[in-house]
């Protein structure tokens, strides 16, 4: 269909009204709930629906936020950057107020501006880009998971702080996952002034040795490793240094804090440091939410659900004591004042990341993780 | 020094563990001419085999000794069940196809074994046991080399001797050469080939089941997928030096074992297989047939 100029600016005018119309019904709340609900990342999306859903039902079961019925504007973006620019100019026209999602990065980055630019808040539980948050570019953007470099924060923190490592040998496996968390520490210990980075390598996965590379962290005299990447090379590495009698501290990532590394490495896992999510499965927030979806959908809730629950808990808790839909006054709650959420009481620091999500560093004692912090 | 020392024996170390998969690998292409894809997965199978019958023994209580010499027994046994099959199956059929039918059977066969044992076993890595032991003689050192390496490359080195007195002398190598030579003449003058062919298999996968049982106990754990990186660097290695040749085989190994870890020592491991696989293109550059094969004329 081809539109001329006076008929174009004419049902785009339709359209505005329309708009205007369906924005002045008096008192619903609009959440705009956007992610992949269908293709073949549907199962990252869909949980997010199903919490957003379970957290409404209950406000609207006790007469919605201060007396305002909720409505939800359900949208796929299929986890497309091209799609979610459309899916994002679909939830303005429809007069979104705010918008959990999208659950992609990708998608989550294509799509913000067009929220910026209409005053639309935007909290997601599971794009993990640092730079949406870090880059200042997106003041609307609020997220409910930490970042990608939160656990390479955490881990070199603790190296430096609580371990007192002051040569630090960083490895990783030559993969995105590791190679990403390697580089974030790296560039964490360089800030850090106290210590430095003595070696910095990829390992080649699968390979049958790496006594090279393990000689290589002895010469450099380091006294702790960092390692990026899964299980399988480190359980490796970590055998052949303890058999080479090195007695250096060796800490990884939530690719290594999985019972089957100590299953591998046996003996030799002992006293290995590695970071993973909190675990919040004791937090009655958490139990209660797990247990409604349970009754709701007949199965466990699936990938990012607790994010999603924390994240419709803060936007709905922020809406009802700012007492209006206004972006301003919406991100002044989110910033300045707690929320009980299933990750436990968190608020959002000025950036936009939440405060008191993240991750804690475990110990293997005894053939078991321990959490030390 | 030390460190070069120290890098070198982690290179024969590597070079040893390629030359036990090599070995199979340069066999059975100097008999009939087949690159067997499916060895690095032989290679697997006999770890596989070796986890649940030192397990099972270990439950009973047998001696350390007793546990090693019965897996070690019974991997090579299964595994050489499974080269016999594969030849039966995949090959043999084929046998007077174009060259390239039996090495896409090859590939075939490599992943559905992959898949068979991902299906059967478990997607999971496995831990293996230390079947070698710490030797107390070995503790001085035991920082530049460990017990398990100086087990495989000893085995490496039995096996090498070995291989190449029972071809060279015994009345099956003979045959084996003849075959090799000229498959059509050595019919005529009476040699069973697809006998010969046969035992090639069952040689060359024993052979892998030692190395996998060896490997696996040195690394300490396994998984379905083992079989595909070793494979392809222990086929690399006998391409080095000479596919088809016994020596070359074990030379290429301890050529490329040393090549990345020295590369991994003083410049970067991330650099290791550019060096590894630099190297062989510059080798089969000025010796096409690698550094021991025999460059033999195609005769028309």
């Amino acid at each position: 269909m081809k539109l001329t100029g006076v008929p174009a600016s004419l049902f785009s005018a339709l359209l505005l009204t329309f708009a205007l119309q369906t924005a002045s019904v008096a008192g619903t709340i609009k959440i705009g709930v956007a992610g992949a609900h269908s293709g073949d990342l549907a199962s990252y999306g869909l949980p997010t629906v199903k919490a957003v859903e379970l957290v409404v039902n209950d406000l609207n079961a006790g007469g919605g936020i201060n007396g305002n019925p909720i409505e939800l504007l359900i949208e796929d973006d299929v986890c497309k950057p091209e799609v979610a620019t459309n899916t994002a100019t679909k939830l303005v026209s429809q007069g979104a107020h705010v918008v959990i999602g999208h659950i992609c990065s990708g998608a989550t980055k294509a799509a913000l501006p067009i929220y910026k630019d209409a005053g639309i808040l935007v909290i997601s539980p599971s794009a993990t880009n640092p730079a949406l948050t870090q880059s200042g570019d997106y003041p609307n953007f609020y997220r409910t998971i930490a970042s990608d470099d939160a656990q390479a924060r955490t881990e070199v923190d603790f190296a430096i702080n609580v371990l007192g490592a002051r040569k630090i040998a960083v490895i990783h496996d030559k993969g995105d996952y590791g190679k990403g968390l390697a580089e974030y520490a790296k560039t964490f210990i360089q800030q850090s002034g106290t210590a430095e980075v003595v070696l910095y390598e990829g390992v080649t996965p699968g390979a049958v040795d790496y006594s090279a590379v393990v000689q290589k962290i002895k010469r450099s005299g380091a006294d702790a490793v960092i390692f990026g990447g899964y299980h399988p090379e480190a359980s490796k590495i970590v055998t052949r240094m303890r058999k080479k009698k090195m007695k250096t501290l060796f800490i990884s990532d939530d690719g290594v804090k999985d019972d089957t590394f100590i299953k591998v490495a046996g003996k030799y896992a002992e006293g290995v440091y590695a970071t993973g999510p909190t675990d919040v499965t004791s937090n009655p927030i958490t139990i209660a939410a797990r247990e409604a979806h349970i009754k709701a959908y007949g199965k466990e809730p699936g990938a990012f659900f607790d994010n999603a629950y924390a994240a419709a808990l803060a936007i709905t808790n922020a809406i009802a004591r700012a007492g209006s839909t206004d972006s301003a006054a919406i991100a002044r709650i989110l910033t300045t004042q707690e929320v009980a959420t299933p990750f436990g009481n968190i608020r959002f620091d000025d950036r936009g990341d939440a405060i008191g999500i993240g991750f804690s560093v475990y110990q293997v004692r005894d053939g078991k993780y321990v959490q030390v912090r | 020094m030390d460190y070069f020392i120290e890098l070198f024996f982690s290179g024969l170390t590597r070079g040893s563990i390629y030359a036990l998969i090599a070995l199979g690998y340069t066999m059975v292409y100097g008999i009939i001419g087949l690159i067997n894809f499916a060895h690095g997965e032989i290679y697997m199978i006999g770890a596989f085999t070796a986890l649940v019958v030192s397990v099972a023994l270990s439950i009973y209580n047998f001696p350390l000794v007793a546990i090693f010499v019965l897996t070690l027994a019974a991997a090579a046994v299964w595994a050489a069940a499974y080269g016999y099959t594969i030849e039966k199956l995949a090959y043999k059929p084929l046998r007077h196809a174009p060259r390239l039918s039996p090495l896409i059977s090859a590939i075939g066969m490599s992943i559905f074994l992959q898949n068979y044992v991902l299906l059967a076993q478990t997607p999971d890595f496995l831990p293996f046991p230390a079947l070698i032991p710490d030797f107390a003689f070995m503790e001085p050192v035991s920082h530049i080399v460990g017990s398990s390496d100086l087990a495989i490359l000893v085995t490496t080195a039995i096996i090498m001797v070995f291989l190449i007195l029972f071809i060279k002398f015994t009345r099956t190598g003979k045959a084996m050469r003849a075959t090799a030579q000229d498959r059509t003449m050595a019919m005529l003058v009476g040699i069973n080939v697809n006998r010969v062919i046969s035992v090639t298999f069952v040689i060359g996968s024993a052979l892998a089941a030692v190395g996998g049982v060896l490997i696996a106990s040195h690394v300490g754990q396994i998984n379905f997928f083992i079989g595909f990186i070793a494979g392809i660097k222990a086929f690399t290695a006998a391409v080095l030096g000479g596919i088809g040749s016994i020596p070359g085989a074990v030379l290429g190994s301890f050529i490329l074992g040393l090549t990345e870890s020295f590369a991994t020592g003083y410049i970067s491991s991330d650099y290791e297989d550019v060096f590894a696989f630099s190297l062989l293109v510059l080798i089969l550059i000025f010796r096409p047939a690698g550094l021991l094969g025999k460059s033999t004329t195609e005769k028309v």
